[in-house]
């Protein structure tokens, strides 16, 4: 995997695990892939992978069951949605936001970019 | 876990390379040993494998002296040096001759090295090429399951697959017992390996700590403007802006640059002792 250079690379891996979930690669309430099959396949270091386990066990995605694994938490999707919502209103908006108001773009315009965008990608012809 | 007790070490006596070191090495990390060349890394490793010994001062292993070479020290090491020298054997005679050194050696886990390594084993070892021995003593010395792993430099003469295919040999290596010391000036090749950092220059100990404080205390990113009255340890002027590393007040999580780091300890040592005081 290519880590990018703007975030720590625990995070990453947290990142990498969520999206496995939203792509339905790794299923709700199923076992997840073990620390260190997860660490040779990223070829990090296993208390890197261990500390994005934490990370997304505080954020009760997964869980440890002891003795057995990590598994996806039963509510996991739900719940990585909730965690990007948060990042991308803490990290992303701020900056849309700060071009927005350097180019003078209205709220309008941007509502009906927003429109279109979803027409054209999303909604089923 | 290594622990240096006041160590001091020279080649000759008048000039010191190794003064009054003391730290102690816990289980259960991958240790990255940076440094330039001829900056000590070696020497520290040999001390702790017990092939050199200390002029004053104590290496204790798990409460053993390497010094005193004992069996039962040996048998629980293994130091795979920079320069790789193989007696004309085939492996398995290799194996049969070394193996027995090393009671936890497995069988299977040499020959799945190898075979991930890509290392043919029916050819005779001094045929094979400089960086083919490289990766067969590293299979072998993965293979002896010691719990300290001393590795002088182990990605030199490595393809850039070998040294794929070495990362994930060690991850999978790793456990909560191992110590595993790499020693290495070819960071990008090992840098998300590696756990615990240490930077040594001209046998001083510059910089001891984890990954999770060096993210703690230091923030890594590119700025169009220096802020006033950061203390800064590294500024590098790239193609977007500087690259900077400054200690982190705002609590930021950013990602560790680690080449960026050891310029920036080795140029300015008394910054970065500030930031991270040893002992």
């Amino acid at each position: 995997m290519d880590f990018r250079d703007n975030q720590p690379i625990y995070l990453q891996i947290a990142e990498y695990v969520c999206d496995q979930l939203l792509l339905k690669k790794w299923l709700p309430a199923n076992k997840i892939l073990s620390i260190r099959d997860l660490a040779v396949m990223m070829e990090v270091n296993p208390n890197t992978v261990q500390r994005a386990y934490d990370f997304l066990q505080q954020q009760e995605i997964i869980i440890n069951k002891r003795g057995v694994g990590y598994f996806a938490d039963e509510n996991a999707i739900d719940k990585v949605i909730k965690l990007r919502k948060e990042q991308f209103i803490k990290n992303e908006l701020p900056l849309l936001f700060r071009n927005m108001y350097l180019l003078n773009l209205s709220t309008s315009e941007i509502t009906q970019r927003y429109e279109d965008f979803i027409d054209q990608n999303f909604k089923e012809s | 876990m290594i622990r240096f007790d006041n160590l001091s070490f020279g080649y000759s006596h008048k000039k010191m390379l190794y003064n009054n070191l003391t730290l102690s090495v816990e289980n259960g990390s991958i240790y990255g040993l940076l440094g330039k060349n001829g900056a000590g890394k070696s020497t520290l490793l040999k001390n702790i494998a017990g092939t050199l010994f200390p002029i004053k001062g104590t290496v204790y292993v798990d409460g053993i002296e390497p010094r005193d070479r004992k069996p039962s020290f040996l048998r629980t090491i293994y130091y795979l040096a920079e320069d790789v020298y193989v007696p004309a054997l085939t492996i398995k005679q290799y194996q049969a001759l070394f193996a027995p050194f090393y009671p936890l050696f497995s069988q299977d886990d040499f020959y799945k090295n190898l075979r991930e390594l890509e290392v043919g084993i029916d050819s005779k070892l001094n045929k094979l090429s400089f960086g083919q021995q490289k990766k067969f003593v590293i299979a072998f010395a993965l293979a002896c399951n010691t719990k300290i792993l001393l590795m002088d430099e182990p990605t030199n003469g490595l393809d850039i697959p070998s040294k794929a295919q070495f990362r994930k040999l060690i991850a999978s290596a790793m456990n909560d017992e191992r110590i595993i010391f790499i020693s290495t000036h070819q960071i990008r090749d090992l840098e998300n390996m590696i756990d615990k950092v240490m930077i040594v220059d001209n046998g001083n100990l510059l910089l001891y700590s984890s990954i999770t404080e060096i993210g703690e205390k230091l923030c890594f990113k590119t700025v169009k403007q220096i802020p006033e009255g950061a203390n800064i340890l590294y500024t590098e002027k790239m193609l977007r802006g500087t690259s900077v590393i400054m200690e982190n007040i705002n609590g930021e999580d950013t990602a560790i640059n680690l080449e960026h780091l050891f310029n920036g300890v080795t140029e300015n040592p008394a910054i970065a002792q500030k930031i991270f005081p040893i002992n």
